[in-house]
Protein backbone atom coordinates (compact mmCIF):
# COMPACT_ATOMS: atom_id res chain seq x y z
CA UNK A 1 0.00 0.00 0.00
CA UNK A 2 2.93 2.23 -0.72
CA UNK A 3 4.09 3.60 -3.75
CA UNK A 4 7.10 1.99 -5.82
CA UNK A 5 9.85 4.63 -5.83
CA UNK A 6 9.68 7.76 -8.31
CA UNK A 7 11.63 11.02 -8.65
CA UNK A 8 9.05 14.18 -8.47
CA UNK A 9 8.92 17.33 -10.57
CA UNK A 10 6.74 19.93 -9.75
CA UNK A 11 6.43 22.15 -12.95
CA UNK A 12 4.67 25.85 -13.05
CA UNK A 13 4.37 25.85 -16.91
CA UNK A 14 2.71 23.68 -19.59
CA UNK A 15 5.57 23.66 -21.55
CA UNK A 16 7.89 22.50 -18.77
CA UNK A 17 5.59 19.90 -17.93
CA UNK A 18 5.60 18.99 -21.79
CA UNK A 19 9.39 18.94 -21.99
CA UNK A 20 9.82 16.90 -18.73
CA UNK A 21 7.40 14.32 -20.57
CA UNK A 22 9.04 14.41 -23.56
CA UNK A 23 12.14 13.52 -21.44
CA UNK A 24 10.53 11.04 -19.34
CA UNK A 25 9.73 8.71 -21.66
CA UNK A 26 6.91 6.06 -21.36
CA UNK A 27 7.51 5.82 -17.27
CA UNK A 28 6.78 9.51 -17.14
CA UNK A 29 3.02 10.29 -15.78
CA UNK A 30 1.18 13.51 -15.06
CA UNK A 31 -0.30 14.62 -11.89
CA UNK A 32 -2.95 16.80 -10.97
CA UNK A 33 -5.77 15.48 -8.51
CA UNK A 34 -4.41 12.25 -8.03
CA UNK A 35 -7.37 11.31 -6.83
CA UNK A 36 -7.07 8.63 -9.59
CA UNK A 37 -3.51 8.01 -10.03
CA UNK A 38 -2.27 7.87 -6.13
CA UNK A 39 -4.68 5.01 -5.45
CA UNK A 40 -3.14 2.92 -8.52
CA UNK A 41 0.42 4.45 -7.42
CA UNK A 42 -0.80 3.17 -3.71
CA UNK A 43 -1.71 -0.32 -5.23
CA UNK A 44 1.49 -0.57 -7.24
CA UNK A 45 -0.53 -0.74 -10.38
CA UNK A 46 0.88 1.95 -12.06
CA UNK A 47 4.58 2.74 -11.32
CA UNK A 48 5.97 5.66 -13.07
CA UNK A 49 9.61 6.71 -13.39
CA UNK A 50 8.49 10.31 -12.76
CA UNK A 51 5.79 12.26 -11.32
CA UNK A 52 5.29 15.45 -13.29
CA UNK A 53 2.93 17.51 -10.61
CA UNK A 54 0.68 19.94 -13.07
CA UNK A 55 -1.67 21.07 -10.13
CA UNK A 56 -0.28 24.72 -9.62
CA UNK A 57 -0.29 25.76 -13.08
CA UNK A 58 -2.52 28.28 -13.37
CA UNK A 59 -2.89 28.80 -17.07
CA UNK A 60 -4.25 24.85 -16.91
CA UNK A 61 -6.88 26.07 -14.43
CA UNK A 62 -9.81 27.41 -15.99
CA UNK A 63 -13.12 26.89 -17.41
CA UNK A 64 -14.18 28.94 -20.28
CA UNK A 65 -17.23 29.30 -23.34
CA UNK A 66 -15.30 28.69 -26.69
CA UNK A 67 -17.67 28.14 -30.15
CA UNK A 68 -20.20 26.23 -28.97
CA UNK A 69 -18.55 24.26 -26.18
CA UNK A 70 -17.20 24.81 -22.57
CA UNK A 71 -13.44 23.87 -22.41
CA UNK A 72 -11.90 22.72 -19.19
CA UNK A 73 -8.30 22.93 -18.90
CA UNK A 74 -6.11 19.86 -17.32
CA UNK A 75 -5.63 21.41 -14.07
CA UNK A 76 -9.32 22.46 -13.29
CA UNK A 77 -10.86 20.58 -10.55
CA UNK A 78 -14.50 18.89 -10.27
CA UNK A 79 -15.53 21.18 -7.68
CA UNK A 80 -14.35 24.27 -9.73
CA UNK A 81 -16.79 22.69 -12.24
CA UNK A 82 -19.55 22.57 -9.58
CA UNK A 83 -18.92 25.85 -8.83
CA UNK A 84 -19.09 27.48 -12.20
CA UNK A 85 -21.98 29.82 -12.50
CA UNK A 86 -22.80 28.78 -15.72
CA UNK A 87 -22.95 24.85 -15.39
CA UNK A 88 -26.89 24.45 -14.79
CA UNK A 89 -27.34 26.86 -18.03
CA UNK A 90 -24.70 25.74 -20.41
CA UNK A 91 -24.19 22.00 -19.49
CA UNK A 92 -27.42 20.91 -17.84
CA UNK A 93 -26.36 17.47 -18.04
CA UNK A 94 -23.25 17.70 -16.41
CA UNK A 95 -25.02 19.91 -13.98
CA UNK A 96 -27.10 16.76 -12.94
CA UNK A 97 -24.51 14.59 -13.13
CA UNK A 98 -21.60 16.10 -11.08
CA UNK A 99 -22.88 15.40 -7.79
CA UNK A 100 -22.78 11.54 -8.29
CA UNK A 101 -18.88 11.90 -8.69
CA UNK A 102 -16.88 10.49 -6.12
CA UNK A 103 -17.79 12.72 -3.39
CA UNK A 104 -17.90 16.24 -1.52
CA UNK A 105 -14.19 15.20 -0.40
CA UNK A 106 -13.02 14.09 -3.35
CA UNK A 107 -14.28 16.23 -5.92
CA UNK A 108 -12.55 19.08 -3.96
CA UNK A 109 -9.31 18.13 -4.92
CA UNK A 110 -9.69 15.87 -8.33
CA UNK A 111 -9.94 17.39 -11.85
CA UNK A 112 -11.95 16.77 -14.66
CA UNK A 113 -9.31 16.24 -17.14
CA UNK A 114 -7.57 13.46 -14.19
CA UNK A 115 -11.00 11.74 -14.80
CA UNK A 116 -11.34 11.36 -18.06
CA UNK A 117 -7.04 10.36 -18.36
CA UNK A 118 -8.34 7.99 -15.69
CA UNK A 119 -10.81 6.49 -18.33
CA UNK A 120 -12.67 4.37 -15.87
CA UNK A 121 -15.76 2.82 -17.52
CA UNK A 122 -18.15 4.04 -14.78
CA UNK A 123 -17.18 7.46 -14.44
CA UNK A 124 -19.31 10.65 -14.96
CA UNK A 125 -17.26 12.62 -16.92
CA UNK A 126 -16.06 10.16 -19.53
CA UNK A 127 -19.55 9.35 -19.69
CA UNK A 128 -21.14 13.05 -20.37
CA UNK A 129 -18.38 13.34 -22.83
CA UNK A 130 -19.26 10.00 -24.50
CA UNK A 131 -22.55 10.66 -24.93
CA UNK A 132 -22.72 15.22 -25.51
CA UNK A 133 -20.20 14.34 -28.29
CA UNK A 134 -16.99 16.14 -26.79
CA UNK A 135 -13.55 16.11 -27.51
CA UNK A 136 -9.97 16.59 -25.72
CA UNK A 137 -6.67 18.33 -26.75
CA UNK A 138 -3.55 16.39 -26.21
CA UNK A 139 -0.11 17.66 -26.65
CA UNK A 140 3.00 16.97 -26.89
CA UNK A 141 5.97 18.86 -27.03
CA UNK A 142 6.25 18.47 -31.00
CA UNK A 143 2.33 18.82 -31.85
CA UNK A 144 -1.09 19.16 -30.63
CA UNK A 145 -3.67 16.66 -31.77
CA UNK A 146 -7.80 16.83 -30.99
CA UNK A 147 -9.76 13.65 -30.59
CA UNK A 148 -13.20 12.50 -29.87
CA UNK A 149 -14.80 11.30 -27.22
CA UNK A 150 -15.53 8.06 -28.48
CA UNK A 151 -11.89 7.99 -30.04
CA UNK A 152 -9.71 9.21 -27.26
CA UNK A 153 -11.45 6.71 -24.61
CA UNK A 154 -10.53 2.95 -26.37
CA UNK A 155 -11.16 0.31 -23.62
CA UNK A 156 -11.12 0.14 -19.18
CA UNK A 157 -8.91 2.74 -17.83
CA UNK A 158 -7.08 3.29 -21.73
CA UNK A 159 -7.21 5.70 -23.76
CA UNK A 160 -5.47 6.97 -26.73
CA UNK A 161 -2.97 9.50 -25.49
CA UNK A 162 0.88 8.16 -26.56
CA UNK A 163 3.85 8.64 -24.95
CA UNK A 164 4.93 12.07 -24.06
CA UNK A 165 1.25 13.45 -24.64
CA UNK A 166 -0.95 15.03 -22.34
CA UNK A 167 -4.32 16.22 -21.68
CA UNK A 168 -4.53 19.61 -21.91
CA UNK A 169 -8.19 20.03 -22.45
CA UNK A 170 -11.44 18.98 -22.80
CA UNK A 171 -14.46 20.27 -24.71
CA UNK A 172 -18.08 19.54 -23.53
CA UNK A 173 -20.60 20.90 -26.10
CA UNK A 174 -22.86 23.22 -24.98
CA UNK A 175 -26.78 22.93 -24.46
CA UNK A 176 -28.86 23.16 -27.63
CA UNK A 177 -32.41 24.84 -27.58
CA UNK A 178 -34.81 22.24 -27.85
CA UNK A 179 -32.61 19.79 -26.44
CA UNK A 180 -33.70 17.94 -22.68
CA UNK A 181 -30.71 16.40 -20.59
CA UNK A 182 -30.99 13.38 -18.06
CA UNK A 183 -28.71 11.95 -15.78
CA UNK A 184 -29.30 9.00 -13.06
CA UNK A 185 -27.01 6.53 -12.08
CA UNK A 186 -27.20 3.11 -9.18
CA UNK A 187 -24.41 2.57 -6.61
CA UNK A 188 -24.35 0.35 -3.81
CA UNK A 189 -23.87 4.07 -2.09
CA UNK A 190 -23.97 7.40 -2.73
CA UNK A 191 -20.37 8.10 -4.11
CA UNK A 192 -19.65 4.67 -5.24
CA UNK A 193 -18.48 3.37 -8.66
CA UNK A 194 -21.95 3.07 -10.23
CA UNK A 195 -23.05 -0.15 -11.34
CA UNK A 196 -24.75 1.37 -14.24
CA UNK A 197 -24.51 5.43 -14.76
CA UNK A 198 -26.79 6.55 -17.42
CA UNK A 199 -27.30 9.71 -19.70
CA UNK A 200 -29.95 10.95 -21.95
CA UNK A 201 -30.11 13.76 -24.63
CA UNK A 202 -33.15 14.06 -26.37
CA UNK A 203 -34.74 16.41 -29.03
CA UNK A 204 -37.87 16.58 -31.07
CA UNK A 205 -36.13 14.10 -33.43
CA UNK A 206 -33.68 12.05 -31.73
CA UNK A 207 -33.01 10.10 -28.69
CA UNK A 208 -29.17 9.46 -27.57
CA UNK A 209 -28.80 7.07 -24.17
CA UNK A 210 -25.40 6.67 -22.85
CA UNK A 211 -24.52 3.31 -20.57
CA UNK A 212 -21.61 3.55 -18.77
CA UNK A 213 -20.66 1.19 -15.84
CA UNK A 214 -21.64 -2.41 -18.05
CA UNK A 215 -19.21 -2.33 -21.10
CA UNK A 216 -15.47 -1.19 -21.13
CA UNK A 217 -15.79 2.05 -21.99
CA UNK A 218 -18.97 4.50 -22.26
CA UNK A 219 -21.34 3.37 -25.36
CA UNK A 220 -23.96 5.26 -26.35
CA UNK A 221 -26.57 4.41 -28.96
CA UNK A 222 -28.91 6.65 -31.22
CA UNK A 223 -32.61 6.35 -32.06
CA UNK A 224 -35.64 8.04 -33.68
CA UNK A 225 -37.37 9.39 -30.74
CA UNK A 226 -39.54 6.18 -29.80
CA UNK A 227 -42.41 5.33 -27.82
CA UNK A 228 -44.02 2.75 -25.41
CA UNK A 229 -43.24 -1.30 -26.31
CA UNK A 230 -41.13 -0.08 -29.01
CA UNK A 231 -38.76 1.87 -26.79
CA UNK A 232 -38.79 -0.92 -24.17
CA UNK A 233 -37.72 -3.27 -27.04
CA UNK A 234 -34.84 -0.99 -28.01
CA UNK A 235 -33.61 -0.93 -24.84
CA UNK A 236 -33.67 -4.55 -23.99
CA UNK A 237 -31.35 -5.31 -27.33
CA UNK A 238 -29.41 -2.44 -26.24
CA UNK A 239 -29.27 -4.08 -22.88
CA UNK A 240 -28.26 -7.41 -24.25
CA UNK A 241 -25.80 -5.96 -26.73
CA UNK A 242 -23.82 -3.95 -23.58
CA UNK A 243 -22.51 -7.66 -23.04
CA UNK A 244 -22.50 -6.96 -19.40
CA UNK A 245 -20.67 -9.47 -16.83
CA UNK A 246 -21.33 -10.67 -13.20
CA UNK A 247 -19.39 -9.11 -10.96
CA UNK A 248 -18.91 -8.45 -6.70
CA UNK A 249 -21.99 -5.81 -6.52
CA UNK A 250 -24.12 -6.98 -9.59
CA UNK A 251 -24.69 -9.78 -11.78
CA UNK A 252 -25.30 -8.96 -15.68
CA UNK A 253 -29.07 -9.95 -15.37
CA UNK A 254 -29.24 -7.20 -12.43
CA UNK A 255 -27.21 -4.51 -15.20
CA UNK A 256 -29.35 -5.20 -17.87
CA UNK A 257 -32.45 -4.50 -15.80
CA UNK A 258 -31.31 -1.05 -15.06
CA UNK A 259 -30.60 -0.43 -18.15
CA UNK A 260 -34.59 -0.98 -19.59
CA UNK A 261 -35.91 0.26 -16.09
CA UNK A 262 -33.57 3.36 -15.31
CA UNK A 263 -32.68 3.82 -19.31
CA UNK A 264 -36.85 4.15 -19.86
CA UNK A 265 -36.56 6.91 -16.86
CA UNK A 266 -33.93 8.81 -17.88
CA UNK A 267 -35.03 9.43 -21.03
CA UNK A 268 -38.65 10.45 -19.61
CA UNK A 269 -36.67 12.87 -17.70
CA UNK A 270 -34.88 14.15 -20.86
CA UNK A 271 -37.91 14.36 -22.65
CA UNK A 272 -39.64 16.14 -19.79
CA UNK A 273 -37.09 19.29 -19.65
CA UNK A 274 -36.53 19.72 -23.18
CA UNK A 275 -36.16 23.38 -23.24
CA UNK B 1 11.43 23.29 -8.35
CA UNK B 2 14.32 20.88 -9.49
CA UNK B 3 13.35 17.29 -10.23
CA UNK B 4 13.09 15.65 -6.55
CA UNK B 5 15.65 12.56 -6.98
CA UNK B 6 13.54 9.02 -5.90
CA UNK B 7 16.49 8.04 -3.83
CA UNK B 8 16.69 10.73 -1.08
CA UNK B 9 14.97 12.47 1.32
CA UNK B 10 13.87 15.80 0.81
CA UNK B 11 13.40 18.42 3.95
CA UNK B 12 9.65 19.38 3.14
CA UNK B 13 8.68 22.65 5.42
CA UNK B 14 4.84 23.30 5.78
CA UNK B 15 2.67 24.64 8.59
CA UNK B 16 1.01 22.54 10.56
CA UNK B 17 -2.00 24.09 13.02
CA UNK B 18 0.09 27.55 12.89
CA UNK B 19 3.59 26.26 13.59
CA UNK B 20 5.91 25.64 10.95
CA UNK B 21 7.42 22.05 11.02
CA UNK B 22 9.92 20.06 9.21
CA UNK B 23 10.78 16.90 8.49
CA UNK B 24 12.14 14.24 5.78
CA UNK B 25 10.63 12.63 2.83
CA UNK B 26 11.42 10.72 -0.21
CA UNK B 27 9.06 11.61 -3.46
CA UNK B 28 6.65 8.97 -2.55
CA UNK B 29 6.15 9.01 0.93
CA UNK B 30 2.44 9.82 1.83
CA UNK B 31 1.40 13.06 3.38
CA UNK B 32 -0.89 10.60 6.09
CA UNK B 33 2.81 8.99 6.93
CA UNK B 34 4.94 12.34 6.89
CA UNK B 35 2.55 13.66 9.23
CA UNK B 36 2.53 10.61 11.63
CA UNK B 37 6.37 9.41 11.63
CA UNK B 38 8.18 12.26 10.78
CA UNK B 39 5.95 15.49 12.17
CA UNK B 40 4.56 12.98 15.03
CA UNK B 41 1.12 14.10 15.32
CA UNK B 42 -1.79 11.50 16.21
CA UNK B 43 -4.88 12.76 14.67
CA UNK B 44 -4.15 11.59 10.82
CA UNK B 45 -5.63 7.62 10.92
CA UNK B 46 -4.46 5.78 7.91
CA UNK B 47 -7.60 3.22 7.05
CA UNK B 48 -7.80 2.03 3.57
CA UNK B 49 -5.07 4.14 1.68
CA UNK B 50 -6.61 4.52 -1.30
CA UNK B 51 -9.02 7.48 -0.89
CA UNK B 52 -11.97 5.41 0.24
CA UNK B 53 -12.53 5.87 4.13
CA UNK B 54 -11.46 9.07 4.70
CA UNK B 55 -10.06 8.77 8.06
CA UNK B 56 -6.62 10.63 6.70
CA UNK B 57 -9.28 14.00 5.62
CA UNK B 58 -6.88 16.98 6.35
CA UNK B 59 -6.85 20.85 5.14
CA UNK B 60 -4.48 21.72 2.87
CA UNK B 61 -4.32 25.58 2.26
CA UNK B 62 -7.94 25.34 3.48
CA UNK B 63 -8.61 22.78 0.86
CA UNK B 64 -9.96 19.57 1.84
CA UNK B 65 -7.94 16.20 0.89
CA UNK B 66 -7.27 12.82 1.73
CA UNK B 67 -3.61 12.91 2.69
CA UNK B 68 -2.84 9.10 1.43
CA UNK B 69 -3.81 10.42 -1.88
CA UNK B 70 -1.00 13.39 -1.31
CA UNK B 71 2.50 12.97 -1.85
CA UNK B 72 4.37 14.98 1.43
CA UNK B 73 6.58 16.83 -1.10
CA UNK B 74 3.36 18.41 -2.91
CA UNK B 75 2.53 19.82 0.68
CA UNK B 76 6.17 22.02 0.55
CA UNK B 77 5.47 25.23 1.53
CA UNK B 78 1.45 24.55 2.09
CA UNK B 79 -0.58 25.54 5.31
CA UNK B 80 -1.72 22.26 6.58
CA UNK B 81 -4.93 22.01 9.11
CA UNK B 82 -5.52 18.72 11.36
CA UNK B 83 -8.41 18.14 14.03
CA UNK B 84 -5.18 19.00 16.15
CA UNK B 85 -6.13 22.41 15.37
CA UNK B 86 -9.98 22.63 16.58
CA UNK B 87 -9.12 22.70 20.39
CA UNK B 88 -8.13 25.32 21.55
CA UNK B 89 -4.72 26.32 23.24
CA UNK B 90 -5.64 25.06 27.05
CA UNK B 91 -7.74 21.93 25.42
CA UNK B 92 -11.15 23.38 25.69
CA UNK B 93 -12.62 20.86 22.76
CA UNK B 94 -14.71 23.34 20.03
CA UNK B 95 -18.08 23.67 19.76
CA UNK B 96 -18.42 21.05 16.98
CA UNK B 97 -16.07 18.76 18.66
CA UNK B 98 -18.47 19.09 21.87
CA UNK B 99 -21.63 18.35 19.94
CA UNK B 100 -20.14 15.22 18.36
CA UNK B 101 -19.72 14.29 22.72
CA UNK B 102 -22.79 15.10 23.22
CA UNK B 103 -25.04 13.42 20.54
CA UNK B 104 -22.61 10.20 20.68
CA UNK B 105 -20.75 11.29 17.45
CA UNK B 106 -18.13 9.02 17.89
CA UNK B 107 -17.36 5.39 19.68
CA UNK B 108 -14.08 4.34 18.57
CA UNK B 109 -13.34 7.33 17.23
CA UNK B 110 -10.62 6.07 14.45
CA UNK B 111 -12.50 8.04 11.72
CA UNK B 112 -13.89 11.23 13.92
CA UNK B 113 -10.96 13.05 13.72
CA UNK B 114 -11.29 13.22 9.37
CA UNK B 115 -14.78 13.51 9.72
CA UNK B 116 -14.68 17.13 11.68
CA UNK B 117 -11.82 18.56 9.46
CA UNK B 118 -14.40 17.61 6.27
CA UNK B 119 -17.04 19.41 8.52
CA UNK B 120 -14.43 22.40 9.29
CA UNK B 121 -14.36 23.25 4.94
CA UNK B 122 -18.39 21.89 4.30
CA UNK B 123 -19.54 24.07 7.03
CA UNK B 124 -17.73 27.35 5.74
CA UNK B 125 -18.95 26.71 2.63
CA UNK B 126 -22.95 25.39 3.84
CA UNK B 127 -23.36 26.83 7.15
CA UNK B 128 -27.02 25.28 7.45
CA UNK B 129 -27.32 22.03 5.96
CA UNK B 130 -30.35 20.21 5.53
CA UNK B 131 -30.20 16.60 7.03
CA UNK B 132 -30.18 15.14 3.29
CA UNK B 133 -27.15 17.24 2.31
CA UNK B 134 -25.06 16.61 5.38
CA UNK B 135 -25.26 12.70 5.18
CA UNK B 136 -24.37 13.27 1.80
CA UNK B 137 -21.64 14.84 2.68
CA UNK B 138 -20.46 12.15 5.05
CA UNK B 139 -20.96 9.52 2.14
CA UNK B 140 -17.57 10.26 1.83
CA UNK B 141 -16.37 8.91 5.22
CA UNK B 142 -16.54 5.52 6.93
CA UNK B 143 -17.54 4.76 10.47
CA UNK B 144 -18.18 1.70 11.51
CA UNK B 145 -19.44 2.34 15.15
CA UNK B 146 -22.06 4.85 14.78
CA UNK B 147 -24.40 4.88 12.12
CA UNK B 148 -24.06 7.75 11.23
CA UNK B 149 -27.08 8.63 13.09
CA UNK B 150 -25.28 10.82 16.05
CA UNK B 151 -22.96 12.39 13.93
CA UNK B 152 -26.03 14.20 11.70
CA UNK B 153 -27.63 14.74 15.41
CA UNK B 154 -24.36 16.41 16.68
CA UNK B 155 -24.06 18.59 13.17
CA UNK B 156 -27.41 20.12 13.03
CA UNK B 157 -27.37 20.84 16.50
CA UNK B 158 -24.44 22.30 16.58
CA UNK B 159 -25.21 24.38 13.03
CA UNK B 160 -28.76 25.45 15.22
CA UNK B 161 -26.98 26.96 18.50
CA UNK B 162 -23.26 27.66 17.52
CA UNK B 163 -22.08 30.37 19.08
CA UNK B 164 -18.20 30.47 17.37
CA UNK B 165 -19.09 32.00 14.33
Amino acid sequence: MKPKAFDYLKVSSAEEALAALAQGGEDARIIAGGLSLMPMLNFRLAEPSVLIDISKIDSLNYIRETGGSVEIGAATRQADLMRWDGLERKLPLLHAACPYIGHYQTRAKGTVCGSLSHADPSSELPLCMAVLGGEVDLQSATGKRTLAADQFQTGMLSTAKQTGEMLVAARYPTAKSGEGYAFTEMAQRRGDFAIVALAAVVNANKIKLGIGGVADKPTVREWDVLEGDALDDALNEFAWDLGGYDDIHATARYRRELVRRLGRRVIEEAKSCRS
Amino acid sequence: MPQLSKDVRHTVTLTLNGDVVSGYAEPRMLLSDFLTHEIGITSCHVGCEHGVCGACTVLVDGTIMRACLTLAVQAEGTTVETSESLASDDNELSELQLAFKKHHGLQCGYCTPGILMSLTAYLKETPKPTEEELRDMLSGHLCRCTGYVGMVKAVLDYCENRTDG
